[in-house]
């Protein structure tokens, strides 16, 4: 009697807790995607529906002109080329030169590898805009100590406005957050038992081999959250690609630009009496557009992504 | 026979040793290019009078100059520097313990779960600079916030609530900060999802045994969550407090000054001076905070 008491008591408390956690996770997911499904309802509307009162989320007219208008004004499918090129070069060269450097820090001791790691260290928590103009002159006049004018005859290169600076950063493990990354490879291989290695050297491989061959298809969930983190935050970096590529077309300096630049196709010149509204309208579509691909990968990839990073060594 | 195999090993060790050397490589000659030279140039810079003509920078020695000139002439990098800690001493306990609490949520069982997960790391993706400046200044949906009658749902909302609390005996201070969380709630769980993995992935590592022996003793769901679950996630509070500083110092006010005072207005020593303020106050910061936090944190090994 006593015990089936205590047991639906039980059983309420459990209800009253599943009922709260499905009104906070229902709402903050709610809170989430507000923004995105408001850019999207917004998309598709006609200009008319802006001032309908009736209008809130499903548009009364639909009408892909602003998609059209956005498209144009962006030059979108030569920035999506673009960025995509960019974002997937650096995303795969720092991956490399990352993992190198995480297993060299994590099983590769040396004399002064400490000290070296405290490098990586120190780049985490530099700010960028701490070191950014000394590295834009030193791109702007690229000389690499002096050995390029060597070879061009006395003239150093200009690298602004070209892909090299984000392929000699990312290749280098110096580029957007690399620290971070290194981080991540370095406390997985870590976790990896030593026996594993000596295993492999007793059947005769080397460093590299067992670097190769074993070690890095063992890395895969770390190897998945950098390709991914790396990806996505080159595709949204608007930091160093608006400092570096000015005259670019990638999505970060298009984005940034659009709101100018419609105002002047829309009507004539920057004083212009565009419909603010109407120019709100556009540049959301214009947002949507950016982060449309990013969406698309992640409905693919979320499962993994989610799952990778728990198996990752952040916390070990 | 013996002595052959320490040989052996004792080469394969410095083997190791050399291939770690070249491994690290690529690393260093990036560090030392892109990060450590660009650090003392700056340095230099901030110490200087920088002017640039056709044959390239021209740096005169002049002291402490620039510095004086960031913290005394300048108007407003003062405000600017202020406004930055200002946020991020409000923003980032809030993001830790929100996406805490999240993280716990998100690991227990329930209908939906992983499409809730997906969701709540969708900010991972599109948190970013560009974006977000964008959607500060978008119209449509000031419009439409106010079509729907959002605003003042939430502003009565946060209001009852403000008065609510009050009458229960908390203090003002204590009010105001809890109801602003509530209406800055996008940004807050927009900045929250890195941590809320870095947490859910350190709960998964927690052994479950702990669990079913503290249910056996009788514990109940709140106790499991004080006297387990926060201690052996309490180093990951660290990590993610210092995630969070860090990031939430990458791009604001005080960035835009610093970018502005350099490439626009060209006066490169005034601007890495305010670059070596702004570093100097973030390492400050972090070091108090990570002190702090470290003093409580518990290692299960």
């Amino acid at each position: 009697m006593h015990a089936t008491r205590l047991l639906s008591l039980e059983r309420w408390k459990k209800w009253v807790w599943s009922f709260v956690r499905l009104t906070l996770i229902a709402g903050l997911s709610f809170v989430i995607l507000y923004p995105v499904l408001q850019k999207i309802s917004t998309a598709f509307k006609a200009k008319s529906d802006l001032y309908s009162p009736i209008v809130v989320w499903l548009p009364e007219h639909y009408t892909l002109d602003n998609f059209v208008k956005a498209i144009g004004i962006m030059d979108y499918w030569q920035a999506l080329l673009n960025t995509f090129t960019l974002s997937a070069l650096t995303t795969i060269l720092t991956a490399i030169s990352c993992a190198l450097a995480g297993y060299g820090f994590a099983r590769l001791k040396f004399k002064g590898s400490q000290l070296l790691f405290a490098g990586v260290i120190l780049t985490i928590l530099v700010p960028p805009i701490t070191i950014l103009i000394p590295v834009y002159l030193n791109l702007k006049d690229f000389s690499l100590m002096g050995l390029i004018p060597l070879l061009t005859g006395g003239k150093s290169v200009n690298l602004l406005n070209t892909y090299w600076p984000f392929i000699l950063t990312s290749a280098t493990a110096n580029s957007l957050k690399a620290g971070l990354y290194i981080f991540i490879f370095r406390q997985f291989f870590r976790g990896i038992p030593k026996e594993v290695e000596e295993a492999a050297y007793i059947d005769g491989a080397g460093v590299g081999k067992t670097f190769y061959r074993i070690m890095l298809p063992n890395a895969i969930p770390s190897i998945v959250t950098v390709l991914l983190f790396s990806f996505v935050w080159q595709w949204n970096d608007s930091f160093f690609t608006t400092t570096y590529l000015t005259s670019s077309k990638v999505m970060a300096t298009q984005l940034g630009s659009l709101p100018y630049n419609l105002q002047i196709l829309l009507e004539d010149g920057a004083n212009s009496k565009a419909d603010p509204f109407y120019l709100s309208m556009v540049q959301d579509t214009g947002i949507l557009l950016a982060i449309l691909p990013l969406i698309i990968i992640y409905l693919f990839v979320q499962r993994y992504f989610v799952e990778s990073i728990e198996r990752t060594g952040i916390v070990g | 026979m013996k002595s052959i195999l320490r040989l052996d090993r004792r080469s394969y060790n410095e083997q190791k040793a050399i291939m770690g050397f070249f491994y690290v490589l690529p690393w260093l000659l990036g560090f030392i290019f892109f990060f450590l030279i660009p650090l003392l140039s700056s340095l230099r810079y901030s110490l200087s009078s920088v002017q640039a003509n056709s044959d390239g920078l021209i740096v005169h020695f002049s002291g402490f100059q620039n510095y004086v000139e960031a913290l005394t002439v300048n108007t407003e990098f003062n405000r600017s520097l202020a406004d930055a800690i200002m946020n991020m001493v409000i923003n980032v306990p809030l993001i830790v313990i929100f996406s805490l609490f999240l993280a716990v949520l998100l690991n227990q069982k329930f209908i939906g779960r992983s499409l809730a997960r997906s969701i709540f790391f969708l900010p991972v993706i599109l948190a970013s600079g560009v974006i977000l400046s964008l959607e500060s200044t978008s119209l449509i949906q000031a419009v439409n916030d106010q079509n729907a009658g959002a605003g003042a749902i939430q502003g009565l909302g946060t209001f009852e609530l403000e008065g609510l609390m009050l009458d229960a005996g908390l203090s003002e201070w204590v009010v105001n900060y809890l109801t602003s969380a509530v209406s800055r709630i996008y940004s807050i769980v927009s900045q929250s999802g890195v941590q809320i993995l870095i947490f859910l992935a350190g709960i998964q590592t927690i052994s479950p045994q702990l669990y079913e022996a503290s249910k056996m003793e009788g514990a109940t769901g709140y106790e499991a969550f004080w006297k387990i679950t926060f201690p052996m996630v309490s180093p990951l509070i660290l990590v993610n407090s210092i995630y969070t500083i860090i990031d939430s110092f990458s791009n604001n006010a005080m960035t835009d000054l610093i970018r502005e005072t350099g490439f626009t207005q060209f006066n490169f020593g005034l601007s890495s001076a305010m670059a070596w303020l702004y570093f100097a106050a973030v390492a400050l910061i972090l070091a108090v905070s990570s002190y702090l936090i470290s003093k409580k944190v518990f290692y299960y090994d």
